[in-house]
């Protein structure tokens, strides 16, 4: 019987810590933060990191993919923030995070592909391994991060959507990842730092 | 004894399995083409349906938050249309808000709809200022789907993340109390 008990106790507490782990942790980081680097291959198979841009001011990450319908539906607009910002000194760096075992479609070769066919002007990255990702907290498609880039490394300024209307570029009211990039070419403050949208959860590598 | 361990192992189990497949779909959605004029969509903007969210009848709400095109959302889909048939009964309602896109309520929404026969009640979000409405429905929502809200006049509960059937209806016996 106490057997009986302790065990019961025992598959509470695994079951309830099972779902707090299924249930999407807000960790990651807050404006503000220090954002890491990384070492991730390129669609064109070069490693990529934030250290090889030495004349960025900062820049305009990205978390996107080929299978996300709201991704999808940014991409043009990812295309011309890059086109409008890398001279300006905030390259794209867009990394596709989701796992390809379980999202064939956002495999290297897909990446590729897609990357091919749109004229992806940026890197396309594949967070192998899944470690970049949860560093910076990204929990869907697609979800931008501005950074930049200062002497203590680069600084979190812009966590959010690209914009307000995921529908229709022409009838978007506020521009919010140009806005944020405006403002600190500017040296001024950024208004909005944080947004939120829907967006694809973020397929995660089967346990084993 | 053996049966109570063997009861949990295969609790614990299930749990995990569930993870494990919820993560294993895809996306992708197959293209349909069936003939859809009998499903009549009910679309809000966020200032439609929040009503939908702040009833304050003696009934219980279950709304949920998801998407055709959104794997983990059609997983769960059938407990809560489960959860609708045995509790209708006892003064339960279970919404189903759709946030599928515009452009697919003809070809992927309303043949879902009829495929599976729902028979919750469904309603379409469409308003883009997402920035706008997400923290209304819950503070603490980044925007990821699918979530949940039980709430009655008193009381209110939002869930960011996926049920089993037994898990849903555990929460949902709280508010039965």
């Amino acid at each position: 019987m106490k057997l009986i008990k302790t065990l019961s106790i025992l598959a509470i507490v695994v079951v309830v810590s099972a779902f707090s782990v299924n249930s999407k942790a807000s960790t990651g980081y807050e404006v503000g933060d220090i954002a890491t680097d990384f070492k991730l291959k390129n669609i064109d198979g070069k490693i990529v990191s934030l250290a090889d841009y030495n004349e960025a001011k900062g820049f305009i990450v990205i978390f996107t993919c080929n299978t996300c319908p709201y991704a999808v539906q940014y991409e043009d607009r990812i295309i011309a923030l890059d086109k409008k910002y890398a001279p300006k000194g905030y390259p794209v760096i867009a990394i596709q995070p989701n796992d390809p075992d379980v999202q064939p479609g956002d495999s290297m070769e897909a990446m590729k592909a897609r990357a091919v066919s749109k004229g992806f002007t940026f890197p396309y990255l594949m967070d192998e391994g899944q470690k970049i990702y949860p560093q910076y907290g990204a929990n869907k498609t697609p979800h931008v991060y501005i950074l930049e880039k200062t002497n203590k490394g680069n600084i979190v300024k812009y966590i959010g959507a690209i914009d307000d209307n995921y529908k229709d570029a022409s009838a978007v009211n506020v521009k919010y990842a140009e806005n944020t990039v405006d403002a600190l070419l500017a040296g001024n403050e950024v208004q909005e730092t944080t947004t939120r949208a829907i967006g694809c959860s973020i397929k995660v590598k089967k346990s084993n | 004894m053996k049966h109570t361990l063997a009861l949990f192992v295969l609790l614990l189990v299930s749990c995990k399995t569930d993870k494990k497949t919820d993560t294993a779909q895809t996306d992708d959605i197959k293209t349909e083409t069936s003939t859809n004029n009998d499903v009549k969509l009910e679309i809000h903007d966020f200032n439609g349906l929040e009503p939908y969210l702040t009833r304050t009848d003696d009934k219980i709400y279950v709304v949920n938050f998801w998407a055709t095109w959104c794997a983990p959302c059609i997983k769960e889909l059938p407990h809560f249309e489960a959860l609708n048939a045995n509790y209708k009964g006892e003064n339960v309602e279970v919404i189903l808000v759709s946030l599928d896109f515009p452009h697919q309520f003809e070809t992927k929404l309303k043949p879902y709809i009829k495929e599976h026969d729902l028979k919750s009640k469904i309603l379409v979000l469409d308003d883009v200022d997402m920035n706008t409405w997400i923290p209304k429905v819950d503070e603490n929502w980044d925007g990821a789907i699918p979530v949940t809200i039980i709430y009655n006049k008193d009381k209110r509960k939002f869930y960011d993340q996926t049920f089993t059937y037994d898990v849903l209806e555990n929460e949902l016996k709280q508010f039965l109390k």
